[in-house]
């Protein structure tokens, strides 16, 4: 404040204080640095009786400013680091938060495309220690631990795709040395993804890349296992990439469609609209089983729900194969009013309104087609969306039109009896 | 001085006193037992007497430290204080003569020299070497903790000493922790009676000086000075010989953390003043520079107001007698009548003046501003008419950016200095610890800093804000004839209105002001005044709203009083 004449040390560098913060909050990190150097005096004088003394604060503050101010760099965050641990700061000095500052920091670097001082920076943060707090222990430390063993799949990856394209090269000895550099990564790699996977939490990254170096060396096994206590172990956050990726592996392995189905089925409870669930729908309208083929249906009408796949041909055809089918067959028509049932109120607003059909008519013939054959069918042949395009598509004597035209005529007392 | 006798030993009539207050012969060094008893209150004399420091010093074997009295410190604080005050123009008759004889004379009348020592008061010396095996084993020495809590200052000792917390007489032959000799009684003793000597103090002595030899530097002068480095006062201690060790309580006697505060300075001075015995003081006369008269072509300069408001605050000084000799010299001891602050006199009486000439009721003043602002447009030849509204602009925008850089200054004031100090031996290797880190941070984030260098020192300089008079932001030589009338051949004001401050004046000496400021109560233009004032002389806005009050009680007066009259008439 301009009236504060009486200055003396403690509201001086309180002033200070708040040039810093207000600095730091303008992003402003020069002179946030500047008016640090004069703040740092104030160790000389320990307020142990505030709250926040002023090693902490300098603590705080040097850190944020390290992390992102653009001159500097790990060296400079871990002579900092060194310089405030003689101030006995365990008390709020923790590991993690440490820890946690030097991941921002690689990620930095990450983003920057200095992978190499990425890696170095890990490797240094893994080798601090904290008086009794062993570094096992430490989750965080786990984190680093991880990303390190990422960045050496990344080079285990590299140096993979170095030895495919020389492939059946004659030069054996350079593709050995290569190979040799290539295990070496694997095996850090697969220590440390394989530890912190074993925590709950979400490693999408991390499981990927550890299940294909498992599937590069054979090990199905373990790579199954793993799939599986990421997906199923109720102790991990509910994750549908979980799901996803443990269904691409048994597709890959060639397992049962059994298998493939159960890993699927999870995901349609989680994530109705996921986009495998096109694929989901496919299986199951082929199996023999009544009961996947009910499933089927029924993955096929909550994909449409969603206001994402609104326009998707796809689906929409999906959708208009099977309800075809059941309609040409005349069994389980109780299927299909039983999805319908549900639906009857929203979905003639939501998917069949007369200004769709004219859109959907002008932009994009294919879906109008299949969604007028599923309209036809659910609201019968005198609905809007029906009649319009059927009507649009003879005039344009488009043949498919004409057929569908003739289809849903014939069929329209089933058709009847499910929107009854 | 007044001591003729031969030395017995050379016959030379060479006189000087050692620290104890004996006589001795400068050509042969003898010593003897005469002690000066007689008091000399005669400052203009021209006889100069040295004092040395004491001859035959004990030096300590280890540590190089030898023994010093807290007095010997201050005498040293004073001295360089005088050095720096004649590096920027005070004359040098201030150091070699009154600044030496005022201390003199403060320090026999404190009788910490120049006396018999009062019986029973010895203290056993400690060296700083000494102390690092004695420190904690003695069982009956005194708690520091309770030394210290006689002082009023911060208690942050507290957190390096480690000493128990008890309430235990100090007796007189105890070894109590200081680099100097005397430093816990020091602080011990019941002081009041006899004026202890403080930090602040010194710059007591030093305006007292300045102001006998009426040099043409005011208190707040002084203090910015002070504070902008120019006069040593922070870490003066840097300026010891080496071996005189400053440790443990020293700190407390010698380490200031903050900056000396007006009021407190100005008070002390004319406590001094009269525990010194000093008698009238020179006459502040109407060419001396402290005469408002001087100071407000001054201010009134740095302000960038027209030259010719200065008749109008020579009409005000004039009618309210404070121009006056007897009114503006100082005479020690008299508390009658209210002490001169003669800045902030000055200052009051030029913000009386503008509020006489444009009312500064956030009203009239842009009223005039604007009629001047015509004829200024139609009138392009001839001297500018002055625009209270251009000067507003311009003023502000300075004064914004010198209290934007004022308060960053603030903020990055470095107190510390690269000579450590320790509380005890065992703190040492702590304290030397921590300053290594501090250096350490202060280059690893002095990197970070980008290009923008440290201000350097300002240049000591006179005036904060100055106009050239080329420049068309200069309003010196603007005419006030637009707001000017005639009647009867006398030059008065055209605003015939005026609004008092205050209509009753506090008892200054119950609630420590003449009235109470608060911004909110006032008009904003008025606030803008007291916020330039405030900002030149370093104080609160308030201590200018008293003087303000003052000069409008007297010079209000006779209406005041009629009106009060008037007021128990109807009562009645």
């Amino acid at each position: 404040s301009s009236y504060e004449h009486k200055l003396n040390f403690k509201k001086s560098k309180e002033a200070c204080l708040s040039y810093i913060q207000d600095a730091m909050l303008q992003k402003q990190w020069e002179r946030a640095a500047e008016f640090l150097t004069f703040y740092v005096e104030s160790l000389e004088k320990d307020y142990s009786r505030e709250h926040v003394g002023p090693s902490e604060m300098i603590w705080r503050i040097g850190t944020e400013i390290l992390c992102h101010h653009s001159h500097s760099s790990m060296k400079e965050f871990n002579c900092f680091m060194e310089q405030m641990k003689t101030f006995g700061v365990k008390r709020y000095l923790k590991a993690s938060i440490l820890n946690a500052v030097c991941l921002e920091h690689v990620f930095h670097l990450l983003c920057n495309g200095q992978i190499d001082e990425a890696y170095q920076n890990l490797s240094l943060a893994e080798s601090w220690r904290f008086g009794e707090q062993t570094a096992i222990q430490n989750k965080e430390m786990k984190l680093i631990q991880a990303y390190r063993g990422l960045l050496d799949y990344y080079s285990w990856s590299k140096q993979k795709n170095i030895l495919l394209e020389h492939g059946k090269c004659l030069d054996g000895f350079a593709d050995l040395s290569v190979e040799q550099e290539m295990h070496n990564c694997f095996r850090k790699a697969a220590v440390n993804l394989k530890e912190i996977i074993k925590i709950p939490g979400v490693w999408d990254l991390f499981v990927k890349c550890y299940v294909d170096l498992l599937e590069f060396y054979g090990d199905h096994n373990e790579a199954r296992q793993v799939l599986n206590e990421y997906a199923y172990n109720s102790k991990f956050p509910a994750n549908p990439n979980a799901h996803v990726y443990l269904y691409q592996f048994l597709k890959r392995q060639g397992e049962s469609k059994k298998s493939l189905i159960s890993a699927l089925k999870i995901l349609h409870d989680i994530v109705p609209s996921h986009e495998l669930m096109i694929d989901f729908n496919t299986m199951l309208r082929k199996s023999k089983k009544r009961k996947r083929r009910r499933l089927g249906l029924e993955v096929i009408f909550a994909v449409l729900d969603y206001a994402g796949w609104k326009e998707n041909v796809k689906a929409w055809s999906c959708l208009a194969r099977q309800v075809k089918q059941i309609v040409i067959s005349e069994k389980h028509l109780g299927w299909i009013k039983k999805e319908w049932s549900s639906r009857k109120d929203w979905w003639p607003a939501f998917h069949f309104s007369r200004y769709l059909a004219k859109r959907n008519w002008q932009e994009n013939e294919s879906l109008s087609y299949e969604k007028a054959l599923v309209a036809g069918i659910l609201l019968g042949k005198d609905c809007k969306y029906f009649k319009y395009v059927s009507h649009q598509g003879c005039k344009a004597q488009v043949k498919r039109f004409r057929m569908l035209k003739k289809f849903v005529n014939r069929h329209n007392p089933v058709c009847l009896r499910i929107s009854g | 001085r007044d001591f003729n006798e031969r030395c017995a030993q050379c016959s030379e009539v060479n006189w000087g006193l050692t620290d104890g207050g004996r006589y001795y012969c400068r050509s042969c060094h003898n010593v003897t037992e005469r002690t000066r008893e007689v008091v000399n209150t005669d400052f203009m004399t021209n006889s100069r007497v040295q004092t040395i420091s004491k001859h035959p010093r004990k030096q300590e074997k280890t540590g190089g430290g030898c023994e010093w009295y807290v007095c010997e410190g201050f005498q040293l604080v004073l001295k360089k204080q005088a050095e720096a005050l004649e590096a920027l123009g005070v004359c040098p008759q201030m150091k070699d003569e009154i600044l030496c004889n005022f201390w003199r004379c403060y320090l026999q009348k404190s009788k910490q020299a120049y006396c018999n020592r009062p019986a029973g008061e010895t203290v056993k010396a400690l060296s700083v070497c000494e102390s690092s095996t004695d420190v904690d084993s003695e069982p009956d020495r005194p708690s520091i903790l309770h030394l210290l809590s006689l002082s009023e200052s911060e208690g942050d000792l507290q957190t390096d000493c480690s000493f128990a917390s008890s309430m235990s007489k100090v007796s007189e032959n105890t070894s109590v922790y200081s680099g100097s000799v005397d430093g816990s009684l020091y602080l011990m003793k019941n002081q009041k009676e006899k004026l202890r000597m403080t930090m602040p103090m010194t710059l007591s002595f030093c305006y007292m000086a300045l102001l006998w030899l009426r040099e043409p530097m005011t208190l707040s002068e002084l203090l910015r000075f002070v504070v902008e480095g120019h006069i040593p006062y922070l870490n003066v201690f840097r300026l010891f010989p080496e071996k005189m060790k400053l440790c443990g309580l020293d700190l407390k006697i010698f380490c200031v953390e903050s900056w000396p505060v007006y009021e407190e300075v100005h008070n002390k001075m004319l406590e001094l003043a009269a525990f010194l015995d000093l008698p009238r003081f020179p006459d502040v006369t109407d060419n001396c520079f402290l005469h408002p008269d001087m100071l407000c072509i001054k201010y009134l300069m740095e302000a960038n107001l027209p030259d010719e408001l200065h008749n109008w605050t020579c009409r005000v000084v004039k009618k309210i007698g404070i121009g006056e000799v007897d009114f503006l010299t100082l005479v020690p001891g008299n508390k009658s009548t209210r002490k001169v602050k003669y800045d902030i006199l000055a200052a009051a009486v030029i913000i009386v003046v503008l509020k006489l000439l444009f009312l500064l009721d956030d009203n009239y003043e842009w009223l005039l501003s604007d009629l001047a602002e015509e004829r200024n447009k139609n009138n392009k030849e001839g001297g500018q008419y002055f625009e209270f509204k251009k000067w507003y602009e311009v003023v502000k925008h300075s004064l914004d950016v010198e209290q934007k850089k004022l308060d960053e200054e603030r903020a990055k004031y470095v107190w510390r200095c690269e000579k450590p100090l320790f509380y005890s031996v065992k703190n040492k290797s702590k304290v030397l610890k921590r300053r290594q880190m501090v250096v350490n941070l202060q280059n690893q984030f002095g990197k970070l800093s980008g290009p923008v260098q440290r201000a350097e020192k300002p240049n000591p300089s006179s005036f904060q804000l100055s106009w050239s008079e080329e420049n068309t932001d200069c309003f010196h030589g603007h005419s006030l004839k637009g707001i000017l009338q005639e009647k009867r051949g006398l030059l008065t004001a055209m605003n015939p209105d005026y609004w008092l401050c205050t209509v009753k004046l506090c008892n200054e000496r119950l609630c420590g002001h003449l009235a109470h400021y608060r911004e909110v109560d006032f008009p904003q233009s008025y606030h803008f005044v007291l916020r330039l004032f405030s900002f030149l002389l370093r104080i609160q806005p308030s201590y200018i709203h008293d003087e303000v009050c003052m000069i409008e009680h007297k010079l209000f007066n006779k209406k005041l009083y009629k009106k009060l009259k008037y007021n128990t008439v109807l009562r009645k």
